[in-house]
């Protein structure tokens, strides 16, 4: 068995129901090929660095999922190239710490953990798996937080 | 008479010494560095959005590769810039 994640943009300009509906084609195409579905992580509606397809903002979603083996991720990423309404998708295999790290994400240790090295950066102390972020100075890509969706649209 | 005492205080020991970089991923016991958080790839990047070299950063080359790693494919996803100005 393999971990893998996959992360991709849905055009924003989709109604939220064909937003959803395109996530859950692919989320249930892994699980007609036999994959274990670990986590479905819906970031949201973000700006994009960059303009894609003439689009300035994106619906990511990541899934994370454990798959026998990856022949299948041939034609699973084809069906993705062919697909207009998704704008870019990455898959990647994770090891061990990437399952680690995701699992603590969802647990919500990584971003307590940041909290507290800011205040007393311990030095001899190996923090479990969280990522020492420092405060973001530049808001510019910070994402626009997840339900914003309609609002968005209604202002386009 | 200022003694050998005094004068080592007549200037702040502290100015102009140079802290020793470090690696913080191998400091803080951090071994995965996430592609989808680009607030935190942002600290390795200069204005233009060019990855940071090992020398200014601090890191180790195995972390120094991982973050080059990370931020290509947060640009490849549009969560960073492939080229800017006044990213910061």
């Amino acid at each position: 068995m393999r971990n893998y994640e996959t992360t991709f943009v849905v055009d924003p300009v989709l109604s939220t129901e064909d937003i959803k509906s395109t996530a859950q084609t692919y989320v249930n195409g892994l699980q007609g090929e036999g994959c274990e579905i670990v986590f479905v992580d819906e970031m949201g509606l973000r700006t994009l660095a960059y303009d894609i397809n003439k689009r300035s903002n994106g619906v990511y979603y990541s899934i994370e999922y454990t798959a026998p083996d990856g022949a299948f991720l041939r034609n699973y990423e084809l069906g993705m190239k062919r697909d207009e309404r998704i704008l870019r998708f990455l898959t990647v295999s994770l090891n061990k710490y990437g399952v680690q790290y995701n699992a603590d994400k969802r647990a919500g240790k990584i971003g307590k953990a940041k909290r507290k090295k800011q205040e007393k950066p311990a030095k001899n102390e190996p923090a479990a798996h969280g990522v020492s972020r420092k405060k973001a100075d530049s808001p510019k890509l910070s994402g626009v937080p997840s339900g914003d969706a309609e609002s968005f649209k209604e202002e386009e | 008479m200022a003694s050998r005492d005094d004068i080592k205080f007549l200037s702040n020991p502290k100015i102009g010494g140079r802290r020793k970089k470090y690696c913080r991923f191998k400091r803080y016991g951090i071994k995965y560095i996430d592609y989808k958080d680009p607030d935190f790839l942002l600290t390795f990047v200069n204005e233009q959005g060019k990855i940071l070299p090992r020398r200014i950063t601090g890191n180790s080359l195995k972390y120094q590769r991982k973050i080059g790693t990370a931020i290509k494919r947060a640009r490849h996803l549009a969560m960073l810039p492939y080229l800017t100005d006044l990213l910061k």
